[in-house]
Order: structure tokens, then sequence, then C-alpha cells
């Protein structure tokens, strides 16, 4: 039974690619590559990763998405041309990725069987300080992963405000809104951001032991403020702001510092005893999600482009 | 055939119509879509190795939602670099790749 | 502090506080990371001398819990020159990138990104995680994409744009493969893998990571984004991605090549690395001679250089792995990354000083510069030499001995094309050094002090070091050759 939901879910999910894929149209390839975006989150669900579902649909859909469609409005008003000229049917790149899919298609049926070793974290979690396996791995067993992951992030928010113009420099990030009053736009404004915070809280402080944690609540909290920005609500900073930039490497360098404290104590380096990890945790997660929250809201919205008049 | 059997043939076509859509794509935001698809595509087969066999195993999903912020902070950087490249080129292609010039 | 945790801790918390603050703030902050950071690497390079391979288990969670940073021989060969060519990098970008000349847009984005590149690197070069190390490619691509867009023209964003999409490209290639070696073993850490029982997917695995490497590595025919993107970014910036960017992913392929999967080191399969990386000699030499931009043929020139580099596969890989000659060959094809590094980035810091003065870098504009800023135009000579292989550099001992383990493997063709490529490197090198001692008029210009052009003398004086003070650095690259190398000549 469950066979056949799974079959229709991969179908679909398929199906809603190859439409992102050969659809007409960049805007028509956005729409369906939101959908895709969540069909993928169910069939996360599925296979039993709800952290993933979670950022998935947080994202890897809902994030992106908005990414796409802002940098789709940006063009647009650049004025370039949406699509160039009719796409032919390149039939040895098509038969070239066939073979790329088969490839691993034939992997997976040629990998050994039956015991494919599980690393085994029986008595490494218990050590972990929290109770969600996955949580014990992003923030403590692989810390370095994650604390270079959010360096990434920090470093695609540097690359991105440098291609700002030399004269936009001083300008605020991303655009000036007009929002019409008494409108849609103005009431989402009014009644999401307070829902939307508290989820964002709660998931960044569920994350411990359930489903949930820094990435996911970070990103439900750069929502809200994207809808508080598009509401006209809250007005993006400007690059020279201290202490927005300070909010944005607040999080690391609270990880960073975590880190440190360990060398210094004697313990090594990222290393969390049991003692303190669910406290030590706790706090990284908070400083984090605040930072991914400001990062990822940041990133959305994007260099100055100039155009207002403060 | 079981499910995880399922959603690693789906990954595993993903990962070809992404190339596919990669390759055959001029428009520069249309690339960096497919870059996404590929790699969502990697992602749910390595969730399907995940879930392969009976215990369950968290590395697999925490390598998964670190590859996720990473493909963000990668496509964000793209779209930037797409739409300041437009601007200053007036084009959202390459220009040695439009069949029409 | 461990002097392995500070190497990563202080490029990291330098570039967190150079974002944190502003203006003079941020250079003094950098300038401080950057001399701790090389402190660093030379006591973290003492330290692996007198105690040999230093091993961290982060978190202290084993693996395959959690994941190893082990730094041997050839990490520290390279960690150490990437410091020297960082601070050089540094130094320059304080008076060609000052906020009076640049504006503030290119005076705050340089900071952070050097800073995160170096992080990237040192990362990558003391990783033994395989997933760990994509993440640190994935950093370094972002911060080195950031460098080339920071320019600002319009053909600077397209070589971002196409850099971006062949490093992306590359990065999913890689993960394929990492996939495919998680699903087989369910390990990703290189020493458990090492001792793992081979599965019929690693030869995929292994192909499609080399694929995804060598993209970003910019090996022949993947080399295409290397030279508008080297050529077009600032000078300090094209000195940190071209002496110091591809070694990362270099570094990579080696570990894989040799510490993961030996065993999938078909001799067909090193014999074609090879044959690309003489066709990236030819192209890229060819491609520097026809060049008129002093800044395109140094980026040609880093094309065919990073050929050599895979000349080493067929000497040292597969069945050659037990051989006398293997060890050989690995030295001189670190002392090859290294003499590289450090005269590719004299070379680009020289050129930049003069494009600062005279306003452009092409090759009729050159005539005058040994006479207006005489240190930087024997910097570049000097750097010449080394590219070039000639006595006493540490690019001729490179060479020396990889052509040594060359004839001694009977494999003698490859021997042969380092001799070539070194004719070919005089030849597109011999036009700007003529040009750049030709005598001419031209007014006298405010060139830099001579304590800024001592910065390009230095890093070129430490390349031809290598070659004259080789015995030490020998002993050194002992530490964390594979095991089956361990034979030398």
């Amino acid at each position: 039974m469950t066979l056949i939901f799974d079959a229709m879910l991969c179908a679909l999910t398929l199906g809603v690619a190859l439409a992102t894929v050969l659809g007409c149209g960049v805007f028509r390839t956005i729409v369906f590559f939101v959908v895709y975006g969540l069909l993928l989150s169910v069939a996360w669900v599925r296979l039993d990763a709800v952290d993933v579902a979670l950022a998935e649909a947080a994202i890897g859909a809902g994030l992106t998405g908005v990414l796409f469609l802002a940098a789709f409005g940006k063009l647009t008003r650049i004025g370039v041309e949406a699509e160039p000229s009719p796409k032919r049917f390149h039939l040895p790149a098509a038969l070239g990725c066939i073979g790329l899919s088969g490839a691993m298609a034939w992997a997976w049926f040629a990998l050994p069987e039956p015991h494919r070793p599980t690393p085994d974290l029986s008595d490494a979690l218990p050590r972990a300080g929290v109770e969600n396996p996955v949580t014990a791995v992003l923030l403590n067993f692989r810390a370095w992963d994650t604390l270079l992951e959010g360096t990434v992030l920090l470093a695609a928010l540097i690359g991105l405000w440098i291609l700002t113009r030399d004269e936009d420099w001083h300008h605020r990030l991303g655009r000036l809104q007009h929002v019409r009053s008494g409108g849609v736009m103005e009431s989402f404004g009014r009644l999401l951001p307070p829902v939307g915070t508290l989820v964002g809280v709660y998931l960044i402080y569920i994350g411990a032991d359930q489903p949930g944690g820094a990435f996911q609540g970070g990103t439900v909290l750069a929502a809200v403020g994207l809808i508080a920005a598009l509401a006209g609500l809250l007005r993006p900073p400007r690059i020279t702001e201290c202490s927005w930039r300070m909010a944005l490497v607040a999080g690391p360098l609270v990880f960073l510092g975590a880190g440190v404290a360990g060398e210094v104590f004697g313990v090594g380096f990222l290393t969390l005893p049991g003692s303190i990890a669910e406290g030590a945790i706790f706090i990284i997660e908070v400083a984090l999600g605040l930072s991914i929250a400001v990062t990822l809201a940041l990133l959305v919205i994007g260099p100055p482009e100039g155009g207002d008049s403060e | 055939m079981t499910s995880p059997t399922l959603y690693a043939l789906t990954g595993a076509a993903l990962i070809g119509i992404g190339f596919y859509g990669l390759i055959e794509a001029q428009h520069l935001l249309r690339r960096v879509i497919t870059f996404n698809l590929i790699g969502s595509g990697l992602f749910v087969f390595l969730g399907a190795v995940g879930a392969r066999n009976d215990g369950f195993d968290p590395i697999p999903q925490a390598l998964i939602i670190t590859g996720i912020v990473v493909a963000l902070s990668a496509s964000a950087l793209a779209v930037g670099l797409v739409v300041a490249h437009s601007r200053a080129s007036g084009r959202a292609t390459f220009p040695e790749e439009d069949e029409d010039a | 502090m461990s002097a392995l945790a500070a190497v990563l801790v202080l490029p990291l918390a330098g570039a967190l506080f150079a974002v944190a603050l502003s203006g003079r703030a941020t250079r003094i902050v950098a300038l401080a990371a950057s001399a701790g950071t090389l402190a660093a690497a030379l006591a973290l390079a003492a330290s692996v001398i007198s105690h040999g391979t230093l091993r961290l288990e982060v978190g202290g969670w084993a693996p395959p819990v959690g994941i190893v940073l082990e730094a041997d021989g050839l990490s520290i060969a390279m960690i150490v020159m990437t410091a020297f060519v960082m601070v050089a990098a540094s130094l320059s970008a304080c008076h060609m990138l000052a906020p009076e000349a640049a504006g503030p847009r290119v005076a705050f984005g340089f900071w952070p990104l050097m800073l995160l590149l170096w992080t990237a690197l040192n990362a990558v070069f003391l990783s033994r995680d395989l997933f760990n190390l994509y993440v640190g490619i994935e950093l370094l691509s972002l911060a080195a994409i950031g460098l080339v867009a920071l320019e600002g023209k319009a053909a600077a964003l397209s070589a971002a744009i196409r850099y971006m999409i062949f490093a992306l490209a590359g990065s999913l290639l890689y993960l394929a493969g990492l996939v495919l070696v998680y699903a087989a073993h369910g390990a990703l850490d290189i020493g458990l893998l090492a001792d793992r029982m081979p599965a019929e997917t690693d030869a995929l695995a292994l192909a499609l990571m080399t694929a995804g490497l060598m993209a970003k590595t910019a090996l022949f025919p993947f080399h295409v984004w290397l030279p508008p993107a080297h050529g077009g970014a600032a000078a300090p910036a094209s000195a940190m991605l071209s002496g110091l960017v591809p070694k990362a992913s270099f570094i990579i392929l080696l570990r894989l090549w040799f510490e993961v999967m030996p065993d999938r080191a078909a001799g067909e399969a090193l014999t074609l690395m090879a044959a690309l990386g003489i066709a990236a000699v030819v192209w890229g030499s060819v491609g520097a001679l026809v060049q008129i931009r002093m800044k395109l043929i140094v980026a040609y020139s880093t094309v065919a250089q990073i050929g050599y580099l895979f000349l080493f596969f067929p000497l040292a890989g597969g069945a050659s792995a037990e051989q006398p000659w293997a060890g050989g060959a690995w030295n001189g094809m670190v002392f090859f990354a290294v003499s590289h590094g450090l005269a590719k980035a004299a070379m680009f810091i020289a050129v930049g000083q003069w494009m600062s003065v005279r306003g452009s870098d092409r090759l009729d504009e050159m005539r005058g510069f040994a006479s207006a800023m005489p240190m930087t135009a024997f910097a570049f000579v000097l750097a010449s030499i080394t590219i070039v292989g000639l006595p006493p550099s540490g690019g001729f001992t490179a060479k020396y001995l990889i052509m040594t383990s060359a004839f001694a493997a009977g494999q003698w063709f490859w021997g042969l094309v380092m001799a070539g490529g070194g004719l070919l490197a005089a030849a597109y090198l011999y036009r700007p050094v003529a040009e750049i001692f030709a005598r001419a008029d031209i007014p006298a210009l405010p060139v830099p002090s001579r304590v800024w052009q001592v910065v390009p003398l230095f890093l070129a004086c430490a390349a031809v070091a290598l070659g004259i003070a080789s015995s030490a650095p020998f002993e050194l690259l002992t530490m964390g050759r594979p095991q089956a190398a361990e034979d030398g000549l």
C-alpha cells in the first residue's frame, strides 16, 4: 500500500522535474521548481527524515524559490529578454544524461549486500547531550562541518554584497518597497510575523530533542523578516551599518568561541564534554539560529540597488 | 522493489534530468535552477542509502541538511552574479551561446 | 591553543571580525590575523618536523562518528606556502586596494573574502573526511568567485559566472562520487576507507570525484574558466587564486588516488591523466605565447603549470607505487606545487604593482618597468626562472626530481615533456622579461615605495631558496608520503 503511495509520489516528482527543465519561460520553471521542492519534502518524510523534510521545505523549496522569484523580478526590471530562441532537443546530451542516470541506478544495485556497514553511534549518542540524533551529528559529532557551513553562508553574502555598483554602496539593501495600504501585503505583514516568529523560535528550541533545529527555525525567522520587509514594516539595513553585521557573525563567533574554549580548557577543539553538552548546544543553536535568520534574509534581499531617495 | 530502491531510482533519474537541463539551458537563471535539481536528486539518492538498512542512520540526514544549506548559498551567489552581469552587459545569457547571434 | 587548531581558528576569527568591524579596524584585524596564522603555520610545521604527523579528532569523536584533522608533511608544506603567499597578498593589498585607491566596496570585500579563502585552504589541507573536504572546497570556491567578481567590470562578472558554473558542476560530480563511497562503505574518513573491502561501485565513484576535482583544478579540457578569471581579478586576488586555489583540489585528488583507493589506480587511467596534463602544458604555453596582456600571460602559464602536476600520476601511482622512483616523483611534485605557488604569486603581485603605476598591463607598456621599480622587476625575473625551471630554483629541483624518476621508471616520455615544457615556458616568458628590461623614455612615475616592492621579491627569493636549500624540505616531505612510496631514489 505504502509502496503505491511512494510510486505515485516519485512519478509526480519526476513529472514536475521534467516540467521544470522542459517548460517554456523562466517564471514557469521557477514555479514548478517550488512545487518540486514541496513534493521532495513529502518524500523526505517517507524516507523517515523529518529534519531534512523541514529543511527542504523551508530552505530548498521556500527560500530558494523566493530567491529565484526575486531574481526574475530584477531581471525583468533590467529589461533583459526572458528567454532566447526556442530550444532544440540535444540528442547526444540526452543520451549522455540517460547514461549518467543509468550509471547511478546500476551503482545502487551494485552496492554491497546485505550489510552496508552503518556507523555505530549507539554509544556516542547518549553522550551527545541531545535526544535528536541528527542534531547530535550536526552540532556535536560533526560540528566542524556545521561551523564551516555557517561560514559558507557568510561567504555567499559577502560575495553578493561586493556585486553592488560602486555608486550604490551606501544605499539600503534591496529595493524600496511600495505597499498599498489596506492591501493583502499589508494584512499579511500584520498577521504572519507573530505566528512565524513563534514557529521559528519553537523550531530552534525543540531541535535538540525533536526534528527541528537552528537551520530550520532560522529559515522561518528569515521568512518573517522578509515578509516584514516586503510589507514595508522593516527597512533593510545598509551594508555600512555595524549592528546588523555583528548579528551576522554572532552565531559563527559563538560556535567558534565554544571550539576555542574547548582548546583553552584542555578538552580539545570543538569538544563538548557530556556534562555541559546540552547547555552548550542550546546556546550555540540559539546564536546560530539568529545569525542564520539574518544571513538568509539578507541573502534574499540582495545587494543595494540604489534608486531610492535615501 | 522496496521503498528506498524506488527513491534511489528517482534520485538517479533526477540527476540525469537536471544535467540535461543544465546542458540545454541558455538562460543563466535556468542553469542555476538545474544545478539545484541535480543536487537535490543526489540528496534523495543519499537519503535512500540512509534508509536502506533497518537501523536509523542520522549521518546521511545531517550531510543532506548541510548540503541543502551549501546549495542555497551557492544559488544565492549565482543568482546575484547573474543579475549583476545582466545589469552590466544587458543580457542573461553568454554571448557565444546565442543561437541567433 | 594547539597550532593545528590555531591555523584554522585564526583566519576564521579574523574573517568574522573583519565583517563585523569596518574601515581601518577591518584592515588591522585582517593583518593581525594574517600574521597570527603565519606564526601558527610555522609553529605547526616545527611541531610536525619534531614529532611526526599530528592528528586531531575534532570533538573527541573518533571516525566514523567524528571528523579527523591531520597534519602530515604534505599538509604543512602546503600550509606554510599558503601562509607566505597570503601574507604577501595582504601586504600588497594594503597599498593596491586601499580605500582611497579602490573604493569602499573593494576595501570592504577583499579582507573577509581573503581570510575565508585562507580558512578554506587550511581546512582542506588538514581534513581527513571526504564530506568535510566537500564543505571546505565549497567555501573555497565561493570565496574565490567573490574575489574574481570583486573587480566589478562586466568582463570580471562574466569570468566569475563561468568559474561558478565549472566550480558548481565540479562540486556536484565530487558529491556524486562521495555518495557512492558512503553507500558502499558507510564511512567518510580517509583512514577508514583505506582499509575497506573494495566494492564494485568504487571505480565509478573515483571517476566521478576525479572528474569533479579536475574541473576545479582547471585541468585541460576544463581549463577555460581560468585565464579570464585570474587575468581579470585584482593582482593580490590573482596571486592567491593562481598560486593556491588549484592546489587544494589537487591535494584532494592525491589523497583519493594514493590513500583511499590506490587499488583502483589502473595504468590506463593514470596515463589518461598525464595525457591531459601534457595537453594542458601545450595549450597553456601556446595560449601564453599569443597574449598581449601580462596578466593573461601569467594566467595561461598557470594552466600550463597545472598540467605538470598531473604528469606525476603515472610515476607514482598504480604499478609504480612500490618502485623506488615513486618517492622521488612524490618529492618532485610537492616541490613543484610549492615553488609554483610562490613564484606565480610573486609574478602577479609584481605585475599588479606595475599596473597600479602605469595603469595597464599590456606588453608594449612594460618598457621602463626595470628602471622605475628595479626590485619588483627583479622579482618577476626570479619568478620566471622558477617557472621555466632553471637552476638553482625550486622549479629546477622539482623538474630534476620528476625527470630522473621518469627515466628510472623507463617512462622517459614524461621527462621529455618536462624538458619541452621548460622550453615553451622560456619562450612565453622571454617577451615580458625583454620588455621589462628594455629602455624607454618615460616620465618619472610615482612608484610604490621600496617597502612594498620587497614583497614580491621575497616570494620569488623563497621559490629560488627552495632549490638551493632543498635537503631540509626533503626530510619534511617523507612524512605523509603514501606507505607505498617510502623508498626514495
